[in-house]
């Protein structure tokens, strides 16, 4: 690799000045600490940026202009709205559970920033590397489904309860046919591990290295990936208009704006997942034999080609938003448990038989 | 090596609870991320606080009653088939993670808990738990 500045060479260099100029010790919390720090800036530089995104995707899609009076071009909007809500009054209604009404943030906000720990954002830059990473993140993802039921039922409001059922029974639901689709991945990694996973799509990623199962994996995973994060056409928990906005109908001021970050950043989170298992991750665009055209593709660093790729499909599931209806609650567990189900099954044990076979090299 | 390996040293193989100490670092800066937006929020808000808004929003009507009622069952069956079957998904991640290793034995192994598998779907679907119409 060619890159100079890459984040892996700014790691290493502040690892290298901590060390040399404190205890290995004190080098290590200060490092703890400015990972935390990192990552609550990126948290707030990607809710923001997402927010704007969402904004202006939907006005292109809609043929109008969007935010374009803060900031030049809008790009302040996001920025402006979030200190509005910064000054605006924190209620509690007088007939909710306080303790759970005020703990659900807290629980959600946690549930999206513990699954950004294994994900590789560069070259060898990533928070920490668990053995178990996929499974980590599948099962700290399930979090945020108590996190939204706390909201719903100790808001005491009938609204943001059955916005809550609803939201849990999707989101269960949907879990089932994303893991076995993740599941169908790691056949052909044999490790959970995120390193191994990135690393094993180094001559090609899985979505061309499948074949036709890692295509199917792909559709049901941004399927179910939609309805997890509670995105149209998936959106029945916050169905504005029937259920006014859910789960969160009570929240206000920065307690509202925080589940509404916590929204955004699972979004990112999905889709970098799906950028991992199926695009590889980082790794850069190659095909075969063509040395040229490979080397050119490895001058890009790899920050880029993984924030490509996960806004790529960000866009994808901003796109699902602005197109389709939505639907039913009884359409959409139909939809899970008759359809998705079955045939993720069946394409996992397709998956099995192409890994045995070993087709898929 | 990646982030923390090489400053700790750990190793890898060994999974003890220290192993999961970034992420205990993690959970206390998400505590206090939130703890301060809201803390700050509370602080620089205004706090006029009246009978008529804090009362639970029904779009303009008077609320009736409690809001914590009887749900339909569905959801709970919903959630309790998720319980049987997400269970039936975890075990495959260790099989999918050893699948090399065991071959085609091991195939129709998997074979056979799928079929396992579907006997219970087929089961639950003839009795109409997925139905939602009555």
């Amino acid at each position: 690799m060619l890159n100079t500045i890459s984040f892996e060479a700014i790691k290493t260099a502040v690892q290298q000045w901590l060390n040399m100029h404190w205890g290995p010790h004190l080098a290590f919390i200060a490092e703890c600490i400015l990972i935390g720090l990192l990552v609550i800036v990126f948290f707030a530089v990607l809710g923001l940026l997402l927010v704007f995104m969402e904004r202006k995707v939907s006005a292109v899609m809609q043929i109008r202009l969007g935010p374009n009076r803060v900031g030049p071009k809008g790009w302040l909007q996001t920025s402006a709205d979030t200190l509005k809500l910064m000054l605006k009054e924190g209620l509690t209604p007088d007939g909710a559970d306080k303790f759970l009404f005020n703990l659900a943030p807290f629980l959600i906000m946690i549930a999206a920033m513990l699954i950004m720990v294994p994900i590789a954002f560069a070259r060898n830059f990533q928070i920490w590397d668990i053995n178990i990473g996929v499974l980590y993140i599948s099962s700290i993802a399930s979090i945020s489904v108590i996190a939204i039921l706390m909201a719903g039922w100790s808001s005491n409001n009938k609204y943001a309860l059955l916005g809550a059922m609803r939201s849990g029974a999707q989101i269960i639901s949907y879990e089932l046919s994303a893991g076995v689709a993740v599941i169908t991945m790691v056949m052909l990694t044999q490790s959970l591990s995120i390193q191994d996973i990135i690393l094993s799509q180094q001559n090609g990623w899985w979505i061309f290295k499948g074949h036709i199962p890692a295509i199917i994996a792909f559709i049901i995973f941004m399927i179910a990936a939609t309805a997890e994060t509670n995105r149209a056409p998936f959106d029945l928990a916050e169905a504005e208009s029937e259920l006014t906005a859910g789960f969160h109908t009570e929240y206000s001021g920065m307690k509202f704006a925080l589940f509404f970050l916590a929204e955004y950043i699972n979004v990112f989170i999905v889709c970098a997942v799906a950028a991992i298992l199926f695009f590889g991750g980082w790794m850069p665009f190659h095909i075969g034999n063509w040395e040229g055209f490979n080397h050119i593709m490895d001058y890009i660093p790899s920050s880029i080609w993984f924030l490509g790729k996960t806004f790529c499909l960000i866009f994808l599931i901003m796109w699902f938003r602005w197109t389709f209806p939505r639907l039913r609650i009884d359409q959409l567990l139909n939809l899970e448990w008759k359809y998705l189900l079955p045939i993720s099954l069946a394409n996992l044990l397709l998956m099995t038989i192409i890994v045995v076979l070993k087709w898929y090299l | 090596m990646t982030g923390l390996y090489t400053l700790l040293q750990i190793n890898q193989l060994n999974n003890t609870a220290e192993n999961y100490f970034p992420i205990g670092v993690q959970i206390i800066f998400a505590i206090g991320f939130v703890a301060t937006m809201i803390g700050l929020s509370a602080l620089v808000g205004p706090k006029r606080k009246t009978s008529d808004k804090l009362e639970n929003f029904s779009s303009g009507i008077a609320s009736h009653g409690n809001a914590r009622q009887p749900m339909a069952v569905k959801y709970f069956l919903i959630a309790i088939l998720f319980v049987l079957f997400d269970v039936e998904v975890i075990f495959f991640y260790p099989y999918a993670v050893n699948f090399k290793f065991l071959g085609w034995a091991g195939f129709w192994e998997i074979v056979l808990f799928v079929v396992l598998f579907l006997i219970g779907f087929i089961y639950i679907i003839k009795k109409g738990a997925l139905q939602w119409e009555d």
